[in-house]
């Protein structure tokens, strides 16, 4: 990896929103213009900054989920009907609206192309957010870095992405799914939680040394992760990012 | 296990309005169990603030609370930190 860059202070930008896309019933990905935006990695994440009219502002990160696209940068948010934040982006953007948005930011949970493969990423619904930015990035940049995807979602209706991942499924990427509420008839896929078994089947082996990213609910980050261990993944190959019990 | 728990890469944004560089690819060393690694391995708890603790030992790390116009960071949990330059 290269050396750790001097970034200079984090500022906020103003954002415009140029596409909206409805992914499934509770999600949409916004796709904003940020001028002069140094670009990112797959992986980061940005800070998005709301302000009310009595000056009271909330604050979330969203991991980005576009690959690097020069000005442009996708961010894939989940409707949580309480939330402080989700339900403005979701409901409420329109192309042309503004926001305030800093980053790129973090360097930890980033893949490269140049760091090659094997890959294993396992992701619960929209902890796919993150790794679609590597995979997508995979393909932008004809990477051979063999790599699978273990994906967890509530439903066949529920999975993120589904005809993109579909298209992109094949060569060197194999992608999974699991559905672990309900499986339409037909189904011969897993419909159980990811488990220490699932990951011995679909991902390479201990030996094979892979770089793991694990990105979901927190509750779902640590239940793979510590069988990841148990199997004899290397714990400093596994990279985790966990958003917490729901976001907002 | 806390439901609540992130990793470091949560306060990845906080550290940078301060910090000149990317802290959760340093290394921290803990002062506690000896044990290093990425800053961004670290689990974060969030409350009033947040707390960065080893991710062997739950020693805190770092300690970050946000006041209206400063931050105040307590590295006493840290014996080391190591950045690439």
């Amino acid at each position: 990896m290269a050396g750790t860059a001097v970034l200079g202070r984090l500022t906020w930008k103003a954002a415009k929103v140029v596409d909206v896309v409805v992914e499934t019933r509770h999600v949409k990905t916004i796709t904003f213009d940020v001028p002069d935006w140094p670009g990112h990695r797959a992986g980061q994440h940005v800070d998005i900054r709301l302000t009310a009219e009595d000056g009271y502002q909330a604050e979330r990160s969203y991991s980005i989920a576009s690959a690097p696209d020069g000005s442009h940068l996708g961010l894939t948010v989940v409707r949580i009907d309480d939330g402080e934040v989700s339900p403005y982006l979701t409901d409420e953007l329109r192309p042309g609206d503004r926001i305030e948005l800093r980053g790129p930011i973090g360097g930890y949970f980033v893949w490269e192309p140049a760091q090659g493969g094997p890959l294993l990423l396992v992701a619960g619904g929209s902890g796919i957010a993150p790794l679609m930015a590597m995979i997508r990035l995979r393909a932008a940049a004809k990477s051979d870095a063999q790599t699978r995807l273990l994906f967890s979602s509530r439903s066949w209706d529920d999975i993120i992405y589904r005809e993109e991942l579909d298209r992109l499924n094949g060569g060197g990427l194999r992608v999974v799914n699991v559905l672990t509420d309900r499986q339409p008839p037909g189904w011969t896929g897993y419909g159980r939680r990811v488990d220490a078994e699932m990951l011995a089947e679909v991902g390479p082996s201990p030996s094979e040394r892979p770089r793991v990213y694990v990105c979901g609910p927190t509750p779902f980050v640590e239940a793979v992760a510590e069988a990841l261990v148990r199997l004899g993944h290397d714990p400093r190959a596994i990279k985790t990012e966990r958003f917490g019990p729901t976001g907002g | 296990m806390d439901a609540g728990m992130l990793d470091g890469n949560a306060v990845a944004g906080l550290l940078q309005e301060v910090f000149a560089v990317e802290v959760t690819t340093a290394t921290g060393t803990c002062a506690a169990c000896g044990a290093a690694g990425a800053m961004g391995a670290t689990h974060v708890y969030r409350g009033a603030g947040f707390v960065m603790r080893c991710p062997h030992c739950d020693n805190p790390l770092v300690k970050i609370v946000r006041g209206d116009d400063r931050l105040w960071i307590d590295l006493s949990g840290m014996r080391t930190l190591e950045v690439a330059v």
